[in-house]
């Protein structure tokens, strides 16, 4: 496979041939086609003929060594050694011999107690950052908030009849490490304090990189060695304190959550689209966030009952209007709804079309 | 790291986090017996904030990024738990020694507790204190999986499962990855840029690994000659009760028709959305004409909300050892890390220096596939109407 092209006199990476099942070495770009055989199971087939099954195991977004040794053991013991991962946290056995997919699923289910599915018209792996587990930025708990949502769809990770695929990711703060706004549904912990500036901590920081990170020019030095910051200007995006630790906007009683729905990257029919806001603030309610989930179920449900066949949740929205999404669901619309950022006009209507 | 247990930690809000079908983080952290996360963990539960604070610049020898610092602000439960981010596999194939091996380092050195994988398209190894990390970086190297992808850097690349297992791949995305990985390997082990970069391939325009949203930089295969239609199939398909007429339906500029017998097609309508061929795998694919779309700009976050990624260069073929394709991006890296404002990301530096002037600094073409429609004002910047 590929050389080593700039010598840095270490790795990199291996050679991905060495990571492929011999079945995907023979038929590496010569597959032909693929059907989803039920939740979970794909089977592609290549032009010589030859299949390959995919189970797709929905797992949590950390795991400890025992699970991946357990994990290890099922590929060793049907699938050659070999597996793979996907980039929202699922797991993919690769199978060549059909004789062993259902031992297989079995045995996930009986020894690591994963579900199988994730397939086609059903809810995806929950794309999630790591919160307050292990981040110093976040305004509440994704891998929390995640585990609620699972909860209360379990069961549409096996289902085959949704209108479209259901993508969610759940981001603790407004760094977005999650691709919220590609989901059909995200959820996003948002800041609603202006940071607290700690004179003595901003006093190490580099003071002009602070001020010039500022996207909305609310910073301004306090000499000697210090900032002010304007709160009419402060949008609370954390930037300020991701450069300086001088300057934390963590609030437990005002910090909380907010849901933006309709986004999805595929090109497919419309292109891509990014999610928009739906509920702008619902304050953080662990360990189980149940109005958070309430919100998204009612979101959720809404879809499933009005989409045409084909239409993820932000086609769907589109197709109804804005207006009328508000109706269904009763959310209310609120000024926050209305973009006062930086590329706001084009989201303002500018014609006389309406439903009412 | 200390596994013995003196005396059961009380965690009720983390055993809320526990009950259920759907298998819990919390329960793979306490199977690591990495106790003093697990406390921290659930204190974060109990004041409904985060008790991790800036862990200042943390890294192993010779590499600048691939180490994230974290230091809690409860030094009496956590003092420091530091997270590795190391190289994915491409297509994030492995073999299960591999994977076992990481386990075992990671579990001998550190908390053991993994992430796989992390947003960033990295293996995400969490929970290592200070003095531990050179041995275990040492062995980890030794292995074969490098670090990088921290910081104000290039972040490490992802690819989609492309042609090593579908039928749609344009593009080789796993020999991209692998390749541009050792290219622009100094970039992802040294941060240098004004912020971070990313590049993500993906084999068709399903874009199934969000290249268009969560890339700086996104190599979408695509295709230019017409869709293949196996007409036999479709008609399987409708025997077997396929609504082939809301399938063209939902094409959204009506280039494919059925009649009941022949799907045909007006190639030149077609935009290649994909719609139609996922609907009939069996039936339809893409053309012989492959290639790539490449586009600038997409991300989630920066100083300006969110973009998708806009088209700089609407098709090119992609044939190893993609020497245009890294020359481009390299000459869009210099670009942008000369004029970039700290934490401005390339699409943001686009925006505030103009489309035209980006186009002519990297020396492109204006072609009307970048756009969605001209201009509407008469305010040209530096004689752009010449």
């Amino acid at each position: 496979m590929a050389k080593e092209e700039r010598p840095w006199g270490m790795w990199g990476l291996l050679p991905y041939g060495e990571m492929l099942p011999p079945v995907i070495k023979r038929n590496y770009g010569k597959w032909k086609y693929h059907e989803v055989l039920r939740p979970g199971v794909l089977r592609h087939v290549s032009e010589a003929g030859e299949g390959i099954y995919t189970v797709r195991v929905g797992m949590p977004k950390f795991i400890a060594p025992e699970t991946v040794r357990k994990v290890c053991d099922l590929a060793d013991k049907y699938c050659d050694g070999y597996l793979r991962f996907t980039s929202r946290h699922s797991l993919e056995f690769l199978v060549a011999d059909k004789k062993n997919v259902d031992p297989l699923i079995a045995d996930i289910k009986k020894v690591l107690r994963f579900p199988v599915g994730g397939t086609g018209n059903a809810m995806q792996s929950i794309v999630q950052c790591t919160g307050w587990m292990h981040c110093q930025t976040p305004a509440t708990d994704a891998p929390g908030i995640a585990k609620a949502l699972y909860e209360e769809f379990y069961d549409y990770f096996f289902r085959t009849d949704l209108p479209a695929k259901l993508k969610m990711g759940v981001v603790s703060c407004l760094n977005m490490c999650g691709s919220t706004h590609a989901c059909d549904i995200g959820i996003i912990g948002v800041h609603r304090t202006v940071p607290r500036v700690i004179d003595e901590e901003v006093a190490k920081c580099e003071i002009p990189v602070l001020i010039r990170a500022c996207p909305t020019y609310a910073i301004k030095p306090k000499p000697p060695k210090s900032i002010e910051i304007d709160p009419e200007r402060c949008m609370y995006c954390g930037i300020c304190y991701i450069v300086c630790p001088g300057a934390p906007l963590t609030d437990p009683e005002r910090d909380g959550v907010s849901i933006w729905v309709g986004g999805k990257t595929s090109n497919t029919r419309g292109g891509p689209m990014l999610s928009r806001l739906a509920v702008p603030y619902i304050p953080n309610n662990p360990p189980r966030w149940p109005e958070v989930v309430e919100k998204v179920k009612l979101i959720v449900d809404a879809w499933i009952e009005g989409a045409r066949k084909d239409e993820r949740v932000g086609e769907w929205i589109e197709r109804i209007s804005w207006e009328r999404f508000f109706e269904i669901t009763g959310l209310p619309f609120t000024a926050a709804h209305i973009d006062d950022f930086t590329f706001s006009i084009p989201t303002w209507r500018s014609t006389t079309q309406f439903r009412w | 790291m200390a596994k013995s247990k003196p005396k059961p930690l009380k965690t009720p809000n983390l055993d809320a986090l526990e009950e259920g079908r759907w298998p819990s983080h919390v329960t793979e952290l306490k199977k690591t017996g990495y106790r003093p996360l697990i406390e921290l963990y659930e204190q974060s539960y109990k004041d409904k904030e985060t008790h991790w604070v800036h862990g200042g610049m943390v890294t192993v020898p010779r590499i600048g990024a691939g180490v994230i610092g974290r230091i809690s602000n409860r030094p009496d439960i956590l003092e420091d738990s530091h997270t590795f981010r190391i190289i994915a596999p491409s297509g994030y194939f492995y073999r299960t020694e591999h994977l076992r091996k990481i386990a075992e380092i990671w579990e001998r050195h550190a908390s053991g507790l993994m992430l796989l994988h992390g947003n960033t398209g990295d293996i995400n190894l969490i929970g290592i204190s200070t003095k531990e990390m050179t041995p275990t970086y040492e062995e980890l190297l030794k292995l074969g999986f490098d670090f990088g992808g921290s910081g104000p850097d290039l972040r490490t690349l992802a690819a989609c499962v492309g042609p090593a297992r579908c039928e749609w791949a344009c593009i080789d995305t796993l020999d991209l990855h692998h390749s541009f990985t050792k290219h622009f390997l100094g970039e992802v082990r040294y941060p240098r840029f004004p912020y971070k970069a990313k590049i993500k391939f993906c084999g068709c325009p399903n874009d199934c690994h969000g290249a268009m949203v969560r890339a700086d930089l996104a190599v979408v295969g695509t295709w230019r000659d017409a869709l293949k239609i196996d007409q036999g199939a479709v008609r399987d398909y409708a025997k077997a009760g396929l609504d082939v007429n809301y399938v063209c339906a939902k094409c959204p500029t009506g280039a494919i028709k059925w009649d009941g017998r022949e799907l045909s097609l007006k190639p030149e309508d077609c935009t290649r959305c994909m719609h139609c061929i996922n609907k009939m795998p069996k039936a339809l694919r893409p053309g012989d004409d492959r290639g790539a779309t490449f586009l600038v700009g997409g991300k989630c976050r920066g100083r300006l909300g969110a973009f998708v990624s806009w088209v700089v260069v609407p098709f090119m073929r992609l044939t190893p050892p993609y020497t245009e394709l890294k020359e481009l991006i390299a000459k869009i890296f210099e670009w942008w890390d000369e004029r970039g404002l700290p934490r401005e990301r390339v699409g943001e530096l686009i925006y505030r220096h103009g489309y035209g002037k980006f186009l002519r600094d990297v020396g492109l073409p204006p072609v009307p596939q970048q756009v969605h429609r001209p201009r509407a004002n008469p305010f040209f910047f530096g004689g752009e109407t010449s």
